[in-house]
């Protein structure tokens, strides 16, 4: 099913009118979690896109700050994950407080996308 | 060091993205090496070349361009390219009367497997409320004029339709082969902000 795709050779230039795809680690991790559970079939993307269009809306009635999709992503994914009893929201605030509460140098928030469930370091 | 920064601050998307991982990894509802998969599948793989290839078969294979006209995810999928984002894809050419470019006014969706994911402009407020509102406009302030007896069509991502633009071929182009021309074809001709040139 996946495409086999050349990334190389004369049909790549256009690639260089791309740019980062993504612009943190975390965007890339919120993106592929949406993916997977999509491909796993706990929600479909039509539902995802609900979800994303209502959290796009709900920023774009009260605009604050710079827009920034991947936030949106982040909050539809939030939604989804409650609505669909996988994760509740209060579970993710306090596990996010938790991390967010690690002492300097081990994360500002911005870079850190460790890559499992394996977290004991809860302050 | 004294943790000064603010709640909001500190609940960054950034961590609330790690923490949702985590709970969900712990329940096995994801797999870090499958996250690892698709990001790099679409960093590193998909992009526009897919949609330049299409493109360039359109080009140089009239009975090929007549089919993806007529069923762009089939014809697109004859070529190895499917996936998320890729179930319905609407193909629209571009004439010398009509100009076709396309927005998602509610969400940013976007055909993912032939384009890779959406440049920043795309997801943009800005350019999703003008593309509609003030086409014309936009795409000169975008770098492409466009005469004045050029229909404009704008056309509005649903869930039902992702659309791809199928640029006009350069002229002067005839002596290029498939892999040549699909070198030319850019991103934002087939998002339909701008014309494909010919070098």
């Amino acid at each position: 099913m996946a495409p086999t795709l050349d990334i190389e050779g004369p049909a790549a230039p256009p690639r260089l009118n791309g740019e980062l795809v993504f612009d943190a680690p975390w965007e890339g991790r919120s993106f592929a979690m949406a993916m997977a559970l999509v491909e796993d079939g706990w929600f479909s993307w039509d539902d995802f896109r609900d979800h994303l269009i209502a959290a796009v809306q709900r920023w774009e009635s009260a605009p604050d700050g710079e827009y920034r999709y991947y936030e949106r992503w982040q909050e539809a994914l939030e939604s989804i994950v409650a609505e669909r009893a996988l994760v509740a929201g209060s579970e993710v605030d306090t596990l996010a407080e938790a991390f967010a509460a690690r002492p300097p140098g081990h994360d500002h928030g911005d870079h850190h996308h460790d890559h499992g469930g394996h977290h004991h370091d809860h302050a | 060091m004294a943790d000064s920064t603010n709640t909001a601050e500190r609940l960054s998307p950034a961590v609330r993205a790690e923490a949702l991982e985590s709970l969900l990894a712990e329940r096995g509802l994801v797999k870090s090496e499958v996250l690892d998969g698709f990001i790099n599948r679409f960093v590193h793989d998909v992009g526009p070349m897919n949609g330049a290839k299409v493109v360039a078969k359109a080009w140089t294979d009239a009975e090929y361009r007549a089919q993806l006209l007529a069923d762009g995810t089939g014809a697109i999928g004859q070529l190895g390219f499917a996936g998320p984002q890729g179930e319905h894809i609407v193909v629209v050419e571009n004439s010398d009367d009509v100009h076709n470019v396309v927005v998602c006014t509610l969400c940013s969706c976007y055909p993912w497997p032939v384009l890779g994911l959406p440049p920043e402009w795309y997801k943009d407020p800005a350019y999703r409320s003008r593309m509609v509102r003030e086409p014309r406009t936009l795409l000169s302030e975008m770098g492409l004029d466009l005469d004045d007896d050029v229909e404009v069509r704008v056309w509005d991502s649903s869930a039902e339709n992702r659309y791809l633009v199928l640029p006009q071929r350069p002229e002067g182009t005839e002596d290029l082969s498939e892999e040549e021309l699909a070198s030319l074809v850019t991103r934002d001709a087939m998002v339909g902000v701008a014309k494909v040139g010919s070098d």
